[in-house]
């Protein structure tokens, strides 16, 4: 009998070949895993191609997750164990193993075919290279094989159960519940019960083999996280961000109509949509990327929501586009799920290179606002921040994601809808036109700068809007110079102005004379990395504060003040510095940037090195002026 | 996999189902559809023709003036919009379509026409048209073409003939035009037809069956450019090449032209394969040979597009008239009523407990 030992906290991460199942493995386990009330977060990791040859390096998919009794922000630098379904998926993870971490591998698939196809001479779980590792040699498949014996199914049908047994197995060794497990195979083989008894019994024989066996003589607990009370799911950056413009769109009073093209790692949003007829959701598949934001514009035009899904490529082909919007001033949601770049780059993988792109990437003076998930379940309120700014000062919005967001995961607590705010959208109607004068179709609101939207339908507002440049106020077509000259200003104007919250700092010695030495500052899907590695910091004694832009263009109003008031600053970005030239160029202030284009996200480990690199060796800012409001002080830009 | 649809209904004066109309003795005069911009043409476009024959028509349609859209992309022709007293979108250049797109199937009130060249249609945004045919959206087409890029100063276009000469082609263009009609036929358009700027009673009568057929419409319209282009047509102006040159397609009819009486000429089907070809009557006679009857109802585009291929860019025999007009499914139709289905199977528009419920999903825990 093993003995039970806890834990605060493990990272596993399951890896084998793209056919193996192991993202199916990693989420059912995660649902077991926020069953229990751990927090957690995870990170699949698959390969662009949906089926590299078996058995290869490409082919190597895995999954990721770190769960624990307290707060989780990173699914983890270094797994605890890694679980390898094949030799390739050893030899792919085997590298970010620490030493001492336990290794979990089907023995049955380390043949002599399979060891040569990744270039083992001899068998690692044989050869005694594990040694510095806790090796676990388990014969998965044949054991499934055998579990599976009186069902009559295939030889091939049965090992495709392996990732299954595999799960029992970890779920009897981490102690998870598999209630849910079995619901969902259940519901997803109901109409096959030939394989939906396979996966039950193997999931069973999995746990068993645990219980059973005295090759695991420990088995790990790690407790519930203490956590807000209410109800939780989990969720994905790409559910809650479809979830975010659906419901963006019933608060608004809007009809939500979606054009898109199929394009990694934004399909999702385009899937889960399209799934929403029943919430009054249109969407369209386009036949490319660029009538994917056409038709959201018109769709938007007409009065709807318009929104269309893209990563970093499809933002270059939709640029054109974005630029009419700018013109036409019509609220329009482009979301850019953003992957390694430039061009097909790394489609599966993570990266934040696409700001400058965001923030410039159009012909003329093109300024729109810019809104940066940091979190999965963040996405969901991104997005509804996008489509309140789109619809109060008729804007496109671009709302940056990345594919670590789209993919990963968190737990999430359930909003009531009815509790959300509500975003009052008016259209223009005749009688806001003063009787013998003609509609203005850019006279502005004094407040918001925004123009009237003014829809197909509306009797008495018949106009004209186009590309060309507008007069104020008019819209007619005008070459004026000074014309031109103030309607560029007004559209930079109207985006500087949009209202946003001012930038939170999280710093423990905003009281203390001596303040902090080191504030780390960063956008997007940092957040998570940014944040770990900043609590290690502190507990070895840094003083270190943080803060975590959501809104890019325009930045909160203190951005400046906030940069200004600490010694060093430190920007670690997922490119090769593009928040910081802003900032640089904006504030005049001398930003540390620290940046990484591995495909992966930050390890807070590396992080907490960078900090505490910045904090003893970088010198101060002598400029730095204490953290506080100081209105003598005029932006750079002003 | 596919599913049955439920297929909303198509079929002949559908085009405007939908579209609000103007009260019982309400009529809105050709004046009411002019807007007070300034055109600005070359002197001698034919753009000018067509403007005035679609202002001219407009109010035979009967409907709110506030519910018509004309959505346009980039060149000479795509200003159109901003001459007309009704909504207007000048978008950018090619995908004039997709905006449409959208805009009809976000609001089945509208009636909405597309304006566009040879150059905004055919190349920059050829990818365009032929998905918005695929689909048979309910819209309008007016695709001008007068063989050239007049907005640029005189480049030669995809309609252009082999061999033109412009600023851009010193010795000559090697490429070969596209045939709109036939391009558009083979995308399986439902909705085909040819006319010219400068005859005004059949672009008229053109431009109605357009705007009342459900599903995409293409007009090929013949437009003369004066300044870099000028007299691509005129053998199908002057009234004797007219004549001899014209076919004038006309559904239920035997397909036949020139001469005083309009049967000089027929057509017949080839002897050998496919396609059909000009033969005099008195040969034709001679030979036993029928004429072909037109029927733009049929199912199969084969008649249509052999018809469109006595063309070229020559213009020794060109067929105006509606090429095809069938029924199809219209694909801003078949969305919507996906979505409405949806709704009304759930019992009418979700309430926010509803999307509480979708935001909860299966899968949740609760901490006290």
């Amino acid at each position: 009998m093993a003995t039970t030992t806890p834990l605060d906290h493990v990272v596993i991460r399951f890896a084998g070949d793209s056919g193996d199942g192991m993202q199916l493995t990693g989420d059912r386990f995660t649902a077991e895993t926020a069953a229990l009330g751990n927090d957690l977060a995870t990170l699949p990791n698959f390969p662009a191609e949906i089926r590299a040859p078996a058995g290869t390096l490409p082919g190597v998919s895995s999954f990721q997750l770190q769960f624990a009794d307290h707060e989780v922000l990173t699914p983890g630098d270094d797994p605890d164990v890694l679980v390898v379904m094949n030799p390739a998926a050893l030899k792919a993870n085997l590298r970010d193993l620490p030493h001492g971490g336990t290794v979990i591998a089907d023995s049955d698939s380390f043949t002599k075919r399979n060891l040569s196809k990744v270039g083992y001479a001899s068998s690692p779980l044989e050869d005694g290279s594990l040694d510095a590792y806790r090796l676990h040699s388990v014969p998965l498949t044949s054991m499934t094989v055998t579990a599976l014996a009186e069902l009559g199914l295939g030889r091939k049908d049965a090992e495709r159960s392996t990732n299954m047994f595999a799960l029992g197995l970890l779920s009897w060794l981490y102690s998870r519940p598999t209630d849910g497990t079995r619901r969902f195979l259940e519901s997803k083989f109901a109409a096959k019960p030939q394989i939906l008894a396979a996966n039950l019994r193997a999931l069973e024989a999995g746990w068993a083999y645990g219980e059973t066996t005295e090759v695991f003589t420990v088995r790990y607990e790690v407790a519930p996280a203490p956590s807000r009370s209410g109800t939780f799911r989990n969720i994905t950056g790409n559910t809650a961000l479809a979830y975010g413009l659906a419901v963006a769109a019933h608060t608004s009073d809007l009809p939500l109509v979606l054009g898109s093209y199929p394009i990694t790692p934004a399909s999702d949003i385009l899937h889960t949509l399209s799934g929403l007829k029943r919430f009054g959701v249109t969407t369209l598949q386009a036949e490319d990327e660029i009538a994917g934001i056409g038709a959201a514009l018109g769709a938007a035009y007409g009065g709807a929501l318009g929104v269309t899904t893209t990563s970093g490529p499809g933002l270059s082909l939709k640029a054109e586009m974005l630029g009419l919007g700018v013109m036409l001033e019509l609220p329009l949601i482009l979301v850019d799920v953003q992957r390694g770049g430039p061009s097909t780059g790394l489609p599966t993988k993570t990266e934040q290179a696409d700001l400058l792109q965001a923030m410039f990437g159009r012909h003329g003076e093109a300024p729109l606002p810019i809104v940066a998930a940091s979190t999965p379940g963040d996405c969901f309120d991104a997005a509804r921040e996008a489509v309140r700014i789109a619809v109060t000062y008729m804007t496109p919005v671009i709302l940056l994601s990345d594919g670590y967001l789209a993919n990963g995961s968190e737990p999430w607590p359930i909003p009531d809808v009815a509790s959300l705010p509500r975003v009052k959208v008016r259209f223009a109607h005749a009688d806001d036109v003063p009787a013998e004068e003609k509609f203005r179709p850019y006279s502005r609101n004094p407040g918001t700068l925004a123009r009237p939207w003014a829809v197909p339908g509306t009797a008495g507002l018949e106009h004209r809007i186009g590309g060309l440049e507008k007069a104020d106020g008019t819209g007619e077509i005008s070459y004026d110079a000074d014309n031109h000259d103030r309607m560029v200003r007004l559209r930079q104007a109207k985006v500087d102005g949009v209202d946003v919250p001012d930038l939170d700092v999280d710093d423990p010695w905003s009281c203390d004379p001596k303040g902090a030495d080191l504030l780390v500052l960063g956008w997007g899907s940092t957040y998570g990395p940014i944040s770990a590695a900043v609590r290690k910091a502190r507990a070895s004694g840094l003083r270190v504060a943080r803060a975590h832009l959501t809104h890019l263009n325009p930045f909160p109003a203190n951005t400046g003040d906030v940069l200004r008031a600490y010694p060093r600053v430190l920007v670690p970005e997922m490119n090769l510095g593009q928040l910081a030239l802003l900032l640089r160029a904006k504030y005049l202030v001398d930003v540390m940037s620290r940046t990484t284009v591995r495909g992966q996200p930050f390890s807070s480990g590396d992080l907490e090195h960078a900090i505490s690199e910045a904090v003893t060796h970088a010198p101060p800012r002598t400029t730095a002026r204490g953290f506080g409001p100081d209105t003598s002080t005029q932006e750079a830009h002003a | 996999m596919s599913i049955e649809l439920g297929l909303p209904t198509v079929g002949p004066g559908q085009g405007l189902r939908g579209v609000p109309t103007l009260d019982a003795g309400q009529a809105l005069t050709r004046k009411q559809f002019v807007a007070d911009n300034e055109v600005r043409w070359c002197p001698g476009c034919g753009d000018y023709a067509v403007l005035a024959a679609v202002q001219g028509f407009l109010p035979d349609l009967g409907l709110r003036r506030e519910n018509i859209v004309f959505v346009s992309g980039i060149g000479c022709s795509s200003r159109f919009p901003y001459y007309l007293d009704t909504y207007g979108v000048h978008s950018i250049h090619g995908r004039a379509p997709t905006f449409a797109t959208g805009l009809a199937v976000a609001r089945p009130d509208l009636n909405v026409w597309v304006v566009t060249g040879d150059g905004d249609a055919l190349s920059i945004g050829a990818g365009h048209l032929l998905h918005t045919l695929r689909r048979n959206l309910n819209v309008t087409i007016l695709l001008f073409n007068n063989r050239i890029y007049g907005l640029t100063k005189g480049q030669y276009s995809p309609t252009s003939e082999t061999g033109k000469i412009t600023k851009s082609t010193p010795a000559g263009s090697v490429d070969g035009p596209f045939n709109p009609v036939s391009m558009a036929l083979g995308a399986e358009a439902t909705f085909v037809a040819r006319t010219l700027d400068s005859d005004r009673a059949h672009l008229t009568q053109v431009l109605k069956a357009a705007a009342e057929h459900r599903g995409t419409a293409l007009v090929e319209i013949y437009q003369n450019c004066p300044i870099f282009n000028d007299g691509a047509f005129d053998v199908l102006k002057d009234r004797d090449e007219a004549t001899a040159r014209l076919v004038r397609l006309q559904a239920g009819e035997p397909v036949r032209f020139g001469g005083t009486d309009g049967d000089a000429n027929v057509v017949v089907a080839r002897a050998d394969g496919g396609g059909v070809e000009v033969v005099s009557r008195d040969v034709a006679a001679a030979t036993g040979r029928e004429p072909v009857v037109h029927d733009p109802a049929a199912d199969d585009p084969s008649a249509a597009f052999a018809l469109s291929r006595l063309d070229d860019t020559a213009m020794g025999h060109v067929p105006v008239g509606i090429f095809r007009s069938v029924d199809r499914p219209v694909y801003d139709d078949l969305v919507r009523s996906q979505v409405d289905g949806a709704v009304s199977a759930a019992g009418g528009p979700a309430d926010d407990a509803a999307f509480t419920a979708l935001l909860t999903g299966s899968d949740t825990w609760t901490v006290d």
